[in-house]
């Protein structure tokens, strides 16, 4: 039952619906890798378990899947990234390097058990060769330049293609986060970048999104929040030489990338900081609040020549 | 309570204001502890008849009205209204002055406001604000930001005067955000709250304007160099630790 009115009354409560929306949304807005902080928080100031489970159950799903979460897949498997592109159901994920799906317990954050994937919910023959490739590629440029770097390569249309003569579509995602809750900073990274194999223009047509968060809270509370689109393209080759043209060019991107974030902080103490505010005034002294006589001159004078501002 | 402010800790500094209501919507009976020890981004009205523009905190309001630091008067009017003393209202008006004059230097625009109070102890209370549009539609004299705002609250509590001295408690809160949106960085965003107190007995020989002036402007300087250099340099600290700039890639080439 919906509330009509747009203001409630002081002693009025919160309906159940109201409640979990603001729950829903605080835990849909914590920073990468605190949801569990806002969880517990969120408990204490709700004090009201029911509303917290729905609300639970409705945000962690959406949260692992937009923060790309990583759990790691019983008996060493390697980890599976929770995203919308490799989603087969809302509690089952696949990971398409060892072929399996993982069945998933989103609100504990955790994979609890796995299984092979059907014949259907693989790509064909033809595609997972260009996805193997690329995967292959992707996890040396990864390790090479994340230190704590997971990468999949889903196929997100046309996995059935058999040959020549049809589009597909993968999206290549790279996620790295680093949480150190006890130096009060957390981070991640996010890259996502949509592959599209065109048949016809014998081209490859590619779109990336990056996406860089991290939260510092020692005393304080700031946050960065950058992200930035990229397109770029290459030819249609054989899966050995798509895989190397499009690590190349997600590297040389991403490098570049970086290096930008590192000019835009570098720039802030002396240029984008200052429209804030200043280091100093212009006259590079402190301001010399003992002259207030002067100042009560000043403002006398323009009084009386009726200046001022 | 604790709970409450842990949450308003980890949410976005630029959401600040939705945490904090529905917050409020939450516990509504903790909202005046909420209220008093959280701060939002400073609001701002325009008394017509000074022709200038003033910022509204708890400390110039009285029911729904705020009390104008020019004209001193309450917009929209109240009867049976408070006011600071007469010679407490001189020092307000002084300050006020002054401490346009420091903005501007300082800040190159935006608006300021300083109010003040009698308190039990003999004392008063001052609270100077200051609220600074830097993007470059407001007053960002270089253009360098898409978006940029600079929130800062000085509340500083003046102790009576014993033999010449009296005591100061400054707490400062400062709140900002900036984002840069260019080709090569894309959008850049930084934001975030950071506060501060300050204690300090000084000779009242040269006026309390004076000594709360320069409290205010060493505190304020210490906590722009902090945010910058240790908070934004801990963001950037992490990214590189996520992605380490990478020397020169031997880039494979297709074998043909």
């Amino acid at each position: 039952m919906a509330d009509e009115e747009d203001e409630l009354p002081e002693e009025t409560e919160l309906s159940y619906e109201q409640k979990k929306e603001i729950a829903k949304w605080f835990l849909l807005n914590a920073p990468a890798g605190e949801i569990n902080y806002v969880a517990k928080d969120l408990k204490a100031v709700l004090s009201d378990e029911e509303v917290y489970n729905e609300a639970a159950m409705e945000a962690f799903p959406v949260y692992n899947k937009s923060h790309m979460i990583c759990l790691e897949m019983p008996s060493r498997a390697g980890d599976v990234i929770v995203s919308s592109y490799s989603e087969i159901t809302e509690n089952e994920f696949l990971d398409p390097r060892t072929a399996q799906v993982a069945i998933v317990d989103h609100v504990k954050q955790i994979c609890t058990k796995v299984r092979p994937a059907h014949d259907e919910e693989l790509p064909s023959l033809y595609i997972e060769e260009y996805r193997y490739a690329l995967d292959a590629e992707i996890q040396r440029y990864v390790s090479e330049s994340y230190p704590k770097g997971i990468s999949a390569v889903n196929c997100v249309k046309g996995k059935d293609t058999e040959g020549l003569g049809s589009d597909f579509e993968f999206v290549v995602i790279i996620t790295a986060m680093r949480l150190s809750p006890q130096n009060f900073c957390n981070g991640s990274w996010r890259s996502v970048w949509n592959i599209d194999f065109q048949d016809e223009s014998q081209v490859l047509d590619i779109k990336g999104k990056l996406q860089v968060g991290a939260h510092y809270f020692e005393e304080g509370n700031v946050e960065l929040d950058a992200k930035k689109d990229f397109q770029d393209s290459t030819i249609f080759q054989s899966a050995d030489d798509c895989a190397i043209a499009i690590a190349n060019i997600i590297r040389h991107h991403e490098t570049e990338y970086l290096a930008a974030l590192e000019v835009a902080y570098s720039k802030l103490p002396d240029n984008t900081f200052k429209d804030l505010r200043r280091k100093l005034p212009v006259t590079r002294t402190l301001f010399p609040w003992q002259n207030t006589l002067q100042f009560s001159l000043t403002r006398e004078v323009e009084k009386e020549l009726g200046l001022g501002k | 309570m604790e709970a409450a402010l842990g949450l308003l800790r980890r949410m976005p500094p630029k959401q600040s204001e939705t945490a904090l209501s529905a917050l409020l919507s939450l516990i509504p009976q903790h909202s005046s502890d909420l209220l008093s020890q959280v701060d939002l981004p400073l609001q701002v009205l325009r008394d017509i008849e000074s022709g200038k523009d003033f910022i509204l905190c708890e400390y110039n309001r009285d029911a729904d009205s705020y009390r104008s630091p020019w004209s001193n008067k309450y917009l929209p009017p109240l009867e049976d209204a408070l006011y600071p003393s007469s010679e407490l209202r001189k020092l307000e008006v002084e300050a006020n002055d002054i401490f346009a004059i420091y903005r501007d230097q300082y800040y190159e625009g935006g608006i300021s406001s300083v109010y003040m109070w009698e308190d039990d102890n003999e004392g008063f209370v001052a609270c100077f604000l200051i609220k600074k549009d830097g993007s470059k539609s407001g007053h960002g004299r270089r253009g360098c930001l898409e978006e940029g705002a600079w929130d800062a609250i000085h509340v500083i509590q003046v102790g009576p005067e014993e033999e010449g001295m009296a005591h100061y408690c400054l707490t400062s809160t400062i709140m900002l955000s900036l984002a840069t949106d260019d080709e090569s960085s894309g959008k850049f965003g930084l934001s975030g709250s950071i506060r501060r107190q300050m204690k300090m007995d000084l000779a009242v020989a040269e006026g309390h304007l004076c000594n709360m002036g320069r409290m205010i402007e060493e505190l304020e300087g210490k906590l722009r160099n902090s945010l910058d250099q240790v908070y934004f340099g801990k963001t950037r600290e992490m990214v590189c630790t996520l992605r380490p700039p990478a020397e020169i890639v031997q880039m494979r080439l297709p074998d043909t």
